[in-house]
């Protein structure tokens, strides 16, 4: 067997979902013997079976896997309590490996995941949507870059119907349950626990309690901005309608005069509740430092 | 030898791990620290406070590059992106050198987020110093290549893992970050002696340290970082200075973190090896455990008290 070949055997096992008691599978989950596989690659010692010395690092795959997923996603936890959130994880996981360096990005594909897989969210399916769309908006928005700010001498540039950048950090959310609210109470009533979110470092699972129980919010449209202020402090911000639809538009890249359209196409709404709003609306998206300056032809 | 070439010539003394929960502490108390090691992943991103912390940091103190996911040891090419993204952060911080393990951790580009031992056979040696120049090149500074810790052996393996580390080193022309804690470790699951390892590597590449703490199982040890560094592995310390002169050290705590003094006072005890060494004091005596030599087998003590 040559190094790619080892490394695809190991790796195919390491990834393979743990059993309930948390012990390496005895068969793969397409069926093939786990103990032959790991036998041909894997030495034993006088302690450990070639099977105990990789269970360990399919263990620790796992582990890790799962605590960083819980990290990320602990408003989706409160809803659906550990053991669904959890079976959830494992399903997605298992179906999605990391495709990143960084744990990072770990949830960075949950969103349409969970679209096609309903079943994992049956009793809740869009408050566990909205969810997981807004902590992975929260952890996305966290570390973007940040661009040169659009100052008042740089207006006069953009032409008689502007096309406006914004900076990298900035998410636009139409959400039907105020999960905004939610997660802000259900992160009030958890112990913040600070980790690096790329270490070296070998863990042992902590097995989470229940925690307590979240009731379903009551349905609510929610049209929510999640931005960053001061460089690293973010925030959910509660958007009108037709100020939502006008932000979508812009940020998508449509000039001013299509941007006021589509809103007004959205909304239902007449087009001077949406023009007469609009000095207001740029001012506090301005001194949100929200504009940025064109790229640099 | 306190600088060489792998450690772009500098003489950094004794580091700490740069954690999250000391943040607030770093920057406001301003403590005097030989230097910082931080994780390379947690800042190659574009903005945010991350970043802004280690700008703060970097107008006070040296900091290097430590990474947890290059996977020299990988059979497939390097991710461009990655290095694309270390390369920017190298600029950044400046880094004299840049470490990273000799492992192994994805494959057709999924992701395990661990460090998977390597098989020690000749075409892993090849291909990894083959990663480890192309790294080099790319990234222009210089690189050392950290031993990790393992719980499984291959049967296809052709050499012990210090042969393998020496056969990468010399092949890639690179230094190499001593784990003396990851040599303990691994010693104890495999059953060598630990010493065996640090008198047979080459001691004019190495570039820098690690020491750390970690925890004891039934059939096997882990390297969790998550206790204060143990008598056996300070002896190994002890050892690793004596061949390889007054050498970069970095204590390593990344779970179950302790205050900021703690983890620094503990990290400083490695100061009196390194100034016995450059007084060419005996190592006895200093009320850190026993002296160096190692007189008992390592598996035999270690698996009594388990």
């Amino acid at each position: 067997m040559d190094l790619a070949e080892i490394q695809k055997v190991m790796l195919g096992v390491i990834q393979q979902p743990l059993t309930p008691s948390e012990g390496m599978r005895k068969r793969t989950l397409d069926g093939r013997p786990v103990k032959k596989i790991v036998d041909q690659v894997i030495k034993p010692n006088d302690r450990l079976t070639s099977f105990e010395r990789l269970e360990i690092y399919n263990r620790v795959y796992w582990f890790r896997l799962l605590s960083s997923f819980m990290e990320d996603f602990s408003g989706l936890r409160a809803i659906l309590g550990h053991r669904a959130f959890e079976k959830l994880a494992t399903a997605y996981l298992y179906e999605l490996p990391s495709e990143s360096f960084t744990l990072r990005n770990l949830g960075s594909r949950l969103e349409a995941w969970l679209r096609k897989n309903p079943k994992y969210t049956p009793k809740t399916p869009r408050l566990a949507l909205d969810m997981a769309r807004l902590e992975w908006a929260d952890i996305d928005v966290f570390d973007q870059g940040e661009l040169p700010k659009l100052g008042p001498g740089d207006l006069s540039t953009l032409g008689e119907d502007p096309v406006f950048h914004f900076q990298p950090y900035i998410r636009l959310l139409d959400l039907a349950y105020p999960v905004d609210d939610l997660l802000l109470e259900i992160r009030r009533h958890e112990e913040a626990q600070e980790n690096d979110i790329a270490s070296n470092v070998v863990v042992e699972r902590t097995h989470e309690p229940q925690g307590k129980r979240w009731s379903v919010p009551k349905r609510e449209k929610v049209l929510l901005a999640v931005h960053r202020q001061n460089g690293e402090d973010i925030f959910f911000k509660r958007l009108e309608p037709e100020a939502f639809a006008l932000l979508r538009a812009l940020l998508r890249g449509k000039p001013l005069s299509q941007a006021i359209e589509e809103s007004v196409n959205w909304t239902q709404g007449k087009i001077e509740d949406i023009t007469g709003q609009l000095h207001e609306w740029f001012a506090n998206w301005s001194s949100l430092g929200w504009f940025c300056k064109p790229p640099a032809e | 030898m306190p600088a060489n070439r792998f450690n772009g010539y500098t003489d950094y003394g004794v580091g700490i791990g740069l954690r999250i929960p000391h943040y607030n502490h770093i920057l406001e108390k301003k403590p005097v620290v030989d230097w910082f090691e931080i994780i390379s992943e947690n800042f190659m991103i574009d903005g945010g406070r991350p970043l802004r912390v280690l700008d703060q940091i970097l107008d006070q103190y040296r900091v290097v590059q430590h990474g947890v996911s290059m996977y020299f040891g990988s059979a497939q090419p390097l991710n461009r992106e990655h290095l694309r993204r270390l390369k920017t952060l190298t600029k950044r911080t400046k880094t004299p050198w840049l470490t990273d393990h000799l492992c192994w951790g994805s494959v057709d580009g999924k992701y395990s987020h661990d460090l998977l031992p390597m098989p020690y056979t000749f075409e892993a040696a090849r291909k990894t110093a083959q990663n480890i120049r192309e790294v080099r090149d790319f990234l222009e500074i210089p690189i050392a290549v950290e031993n990790v810790s393992s719980y499984a052996e291959f049967h296809v393996s052709e050499m012990t893992e210090w042969e393998f580390l020496n056969e990468v080193v010399e092949r890639a022309d690179c230094g190499m970050l001593l784990d003396v804690n990851n040599i303990y470790v691994s010693s104890q699951n495999h059953n060598f002696d630990p010493f065996d390892y640090v008198n047979s590597v080459d001691p004019e590449r190495v570039a820098q340290i690690h020491i750390a703490g970690h925890s004891k199982f039934e059939k096997y040890i882990l390297d969790t970082h998550d206790h204060p560094v143990l008598d056996p592995v300070w002896n190994l310390y002890a050892r690793a200075i004596e061949r390889a002169g007054p050498t970069a050290t970095l204590l390593e705590w990344d779970d179950h973190i302790p205050s900021f003094d703690e983890v620094h006072q503990e990290a400083l005890k490695a100061k009196k090896f390194i100034k016995n060494k450059a007084e060419e004091k005996p190592v006895n005596g200093n009320g850190l455990g026993r002296p160096y030599a190692h007189p008992d087998p390592p598996y035999a003590a270690e698996k009594a008290r388990v």
